[in-house]
């Protein structure tokens, strides 16, 4: 696995006095988009913290570009080039769309360039540039979350469910954002509970289930295989479009 | 509260066997021999103190320990058991102590003004408490500290301007009921006089002993086991169904009456009730300090804790004080060890218990053996 | 691509107006205050007095509130750095006792400068060793907080005890801070407008850096969601660690402000107005620095008006502004959100 990005090898979490993770083993490979799915509660969320170390793994490792990062405190394994968006998208209510990216670029300066990209990526932004970001719609804080997290290059972006709560359009233009990203040959691991958007970007797919992995392969293979869909996930491609 | 959501609290069963004793001290015993040893030097020197200890100061040492265990009691309840911690006990050990005092000095000196006094006294506390709490509680723990801490200033305060009602700073002096006056004569035992004076001692003693056997029967009941339950776990006990706010206002209404009924004893011990006696700050953080340092959530650290700070009050300047001279030499030091500069001292050994020993003295007792 | 033509499907959202209801109280209360002074010199008297005392009382609850508001943290001991700060003007008056007594408004301020700066020195230092030693070990827990805190205080208040002796001491102003302005029947203090002056200044500067700069930034975020702050990769310690500070030196340099008001301190005197700045903290909404001044301003004006109106009333007049307060809103004037 040299070409991998992210490589979990048997990562345990407690969380207090519960045992979430069991030993929690996959790779993302670099420049490809990795789904992690899973019914709530299964672990997904926490794997994300983990890695992020907001919470601290109890055994086992994490690489990151083949360095340990398991020990490390959540600053520098934010500055070893990891992004994260976290399932309640952590925008700072009070401060405005540009003071958020701006504080998410931690060279000081914004890009002007990139700025540009990601403003076509996402235009809504620009009409709310300077307001406070708590007046943005659920969507559009996704839409900020996001850009925040690609607002300097990294090397690879932890995003814990984009689509909960949007409406039909906004995941259609998250996905379209997804796309684009993937253009631009970003590294994703990507937490989803929508199984359509899910199908649509994943290249490879991990399952977790009582914080144990189930399933690893190609998103494709998880796709056509509907028995597989049943029973990892308990639902079928048709019952999500 | 249903049988299911109580077998999932911390709860150990009451006595199904067991004597007399396991009863009055509702199943929770001492459980280290040095800590039953100590409690019981200290509850045999309180009982004999007055046959075994000629002079008014002993005896007046033994009813302010008397009375500051059930006022560090009470204050354990919220302290310890309940996890908030409150800056208004003293307010209402003080309204303990005006309701005695304005009583009798108005009503005249008799078991009924004693009755009203008291009776006064408790439904104030019972109101402030509850309105304290229903305004803090209510939004963050964390308000009640610091509501409680304005509102027991605005009340010092108060009860040093209206000097029409509580005598102002200079407090004001009652006559007792005849019962309890030294005037009071029933005979001699043990070549000790039976008078009023004694009586009023073990007034106090047996009040604050019933008192105190009461709080500890209350941590001990399923109401004191839903409040460590909150302590522990606040969302779950939530979750659980349990109404945590109600619980908290429950407790801080309970232990302010205690620390009423110790006020109230404070001034009929003393025939007077003043700002520095009962309401002052520092008697609040003693109070604190009498806690932390015997043990919270234990009831028993109160004891350890009233017992043996007001024994260091008393004792603990004399030895510093020749520490200090011993040291006059060194200038820093000798002021350091001054027998004013005792609290300094009591406070680094707070911070420390706060730290290295949670349990404090009964906490560390019971791990040794 | 330009925004009209791709987000159609996003209408412009109705924005949610600015909270400026609290912010109008203040000036309201001054105004419709006026007419229950028989005259119009003693109104504007206790104004200006109301706020100069709101400017030091903000002064002394703004690093309080910011503490709070960036790690959750509950400094009971904050008014140590009060007495600290009031003490520290000691070392400076001591040796430059000459420049205090001189005739010159330039030496006069230079002293009280001076004072200023070596009391925020001494404070910051000693706000810098309270957070690694009492603080730092019991960050998550408020109980553990406030005791060790309150233990912290004894602690200090016996050292001031220790160092500069038990029994109060007094202070005088400078020469030419003493005395008033008059303006027709109007009597106003010059050290009054002064304290006004130095509060305004620093709430300006507060408001500058936290607006304005990339730490204000920081700070902002971090009181609304450390973590993410962390997730964006800042650490939030070293930051706290500062806010800890700068709130001790603010907290110090209160102390000075207030101590040459009172003319005379006591090692007590910052515990006895932390009982205002628990009031102010908790009437503007615990974390918010716009709160805390509005909070400031509201309880000294109310407090001095009462005083001379209904002088019964004037030592509950406090609590009742808390209790209304939060019956109108339980957070506070302006609840910080926290994720």
């Amino acid at each position: 696995m040299t070409d991998a990005t992210l490589v979990l090898d048997g990562v345990h979490t407690h969380i207090g006095p519960y045992h979430i993770l069991h030993g929690v083993s996959f790779a993302v490979p670099k420049g490809e988009l990795t789904m992690l799915l899973g019914r709530n509660g299964a672990g997904k969320s926490t794997t994300l913290r983990t890695i992020m170390g907001l919470w601290q793994a109890s055994a086992g490792k994490i690489l990151f570009e083949g360095r340990e990062i398991t020990r490390q405190e959540t600053p520098d394994i934010s500055r070893s080039g990891i992004a994260y968006v976290p399932e309640s998208m952590g925008i700072f209510a009070g401060l405005t769309v540009q003071e958020n990216l701006v504080l998410a670029a931690r060279s000081g300066a914004i890009d002007k360039n990139r700025l540009d990209w990601i403003l076509s990526l996402f235009p809504a932004l620009k009409r709310f540039w300077s307001l406070p970001a708590g007046n943005l719609s659920g969507g559009q804080k996704q839409m900020l979350a996001i850009s925040r997290a690609i607002i300097e290059p990294r090397s690879l972006l932890l995003i814990d469910e984009p689509t909960k709560g949007l409406a039909p359009v906004m995941i259609r233009s998250m996905i379209e954002a997804f796309k684009a990203l993937k253009e631009a040959g970003e590294t994703i691991l990507l937490v989803e509970q929508n199984f359509h958007a899910a199908s649509v970007l994943g290249d490879s797919v991990v399952v977790i289930d009582d914080g144990k992995v189930v399933h690893r392969g190609a998103m494709a293979e998880l796709v056509t295989d509907r028995t597989l869909q049943q029973n990892l996930l308990g639902l079928s491609l048709d019952a999500h479009q | 509260m249903t049988d299911a959501t109580l077998s999932s609290l911390p709860v150990s069963s009451l006595p199904r066997q067991g004597g007399l004793l396991r009863t009055i001290l509702s199943a929770d015993p001492p459980r280290s021999k040095a800590l039953s040893l100590l409690l019981l030097v200290v509850l045999l020197a309180l009982v004999a103190t007055p046959f075994a200890l000629p002079g008014s100061q002993p005896l007046g040492t033994a009813a302010k320990i008397c009375i500051f265990i059930l006022l560090a009691a009470s204050y354990d309840l919220l302290l310890g058991y309940t996890g908030i911690v409150s800056f208004a006990h003293t307010m209402f050990f003080g309204i303990g102590g005006y309701g005695i005092a304005i009583a009798l000095n108005k009503l005249g000196a008799t078991w009924s003004s004693v009755f009203i006094g008291l009776v006064a006294a408790l439904a104030l506390s019972a109101a402030l408490a509850f309105i304290i709490g229903l305004v803090s509680l209510r939004v963050r723990a964390i308000f009640f500290s610091m509501i409680t801490l304005a509102v027991a200033s605005a009340v010092l305060v108060l009860a040093s301007q209206m000097s029409g009602i509580t005598g102002g700073e200079d407090g004001m002096s009652f006559q007792l009921p005849p019962e309890l006056r030294p005037a009071f004569k029933l005979g001699t035992f043990l070549d000790t006089a039976i008078n009023g004076r004694l009586l009023a001692y073990y007034l106090v003693f047996f009040v604050a002993l019933g008192m105190f056997l009461l709080l500890l029967r209350i941590v001990n009941s399923p109401f004191g086991r839903v409040l460590q339950a909150i302590r522990e776990n606040e969302f779950r006990a939530e979750a659980l169904g349990y109404r945590v706010v109600s619980y908290r206002i429950a407790a801080s209404v309970i232990s302010a009456l205690a620390a009423t009924v110790a006020g109230a004893l404070l001034a009929l011990w003393l025939r007077y009730n003043g700002p520095d006696t009962t309401l002052s700050f520092a008697i609040m953080i003693d109070v604190l300090l009498m806690v932390v340092i015997g043990g919270m959530g234990t009831m028993y650290g109160a004891v350890i804790g009233a017992a043996l700070f007001v024994l260091a009050q008393s004792y603990l300047q004399v030895l510093m004080g020749s520490i200090s001279e011993s040291l006059a030499a060194v200038p820093l030091l000798a002021s350091l060890t001054h027998p004013d500069r005792w609290l300094l001292w009591l406070g680094i050994l707070f911070v420390a218990s706060v730290y290295a020993f949670p349990g404090g003295i009964v906490g560390r007792l019971r791990k040794t053996s | 691509m330009t925004s009209q033509t791709t987000d159609n499907a996003l209408p412009d959202l109705p924005r949610t107006p600015r909270d400026l209801v609290p912010l109008l109280l203040v000036p309201a209360l001054i105004v419709l205050s006026a007419p229950l002074f028989g005259n119009l010199s003693s109104w504007v008297t206790l104004t200006v007095a109301g706020l100069a005392m709101g400017m030091m009382i903000f002064l002394m609850a703004s690093g309080m509130t910011l503490v709070f508001g960036l790690m959750d943290v509950i400094n009971f001991g904050h008014g140590v750095f009060i007495s600290l700060g009031a003490y520290a003007t000691l070392i400076v008056l001591g040796p430059l006792a000459g420049w205090a007594k001189a005739d010159s408004v330039w030496l006069n301020l230079g002293l009280l400068g001076l004072c200023i700066l070596v009391a925020m020195l001494t404070t910051g230092v000693i706000g810098a060793l309270f957070e690694r030693i009492i603080v730092r070990p019991v960050y998550g827990s408020h109980l553990k907080q406030i005791l060790v805190t309150v233990g912290g205080l004894i602690v200090a208040e016996q050292m001031i005890h220790a160092i500069w002796g038990a029994s109060p001491i007094t202070i005088a102003l400078p020469e030419t801070l003493r005395g008033a302005f008059v303006f027709g029947d109007a009597a106003i203090e010059r050290y009054r407008v002064f304290a006004i002056g130095v509060g305004l200044s620093v709430f300006a500067v507060m408001y500058l850096v936290l607006n304005r700069t990339r730490i204000g930034l920081l700070i902002r975020a971090g009181v609304e969601n450390p973590e993410m702050v962390e997730s964006l990769g800042y650490r939030i310690r070293r930051l706290f660690v500062g806010v800890f500070v700068a709130g001790s030196a603010l907290a110090g340099l209160g102390g000075v402000m207030w101590a040459f008001y009172r003319q005379t301190l006591t090692a007590g005197m910052g515990m006895e107005v932390m009982v205002l700045v628990f009031i102010v903290i908790i009437v503007g909404g615990l974390g918010s620095i716009g709160g805390c001044f509005v909070g400031s301003l509201l309880v000294a004006l109310v407090a001095n008006y009462v005083g001379f109106l209904a002088p019964k009333l004037a030592l509950v007049s406090n609590i009742l502004v808390m209790a209304l307060v939060l019956v109108w809103r339980p957070q506070g004037l302006f609840p910080v959100t926290r994720q």
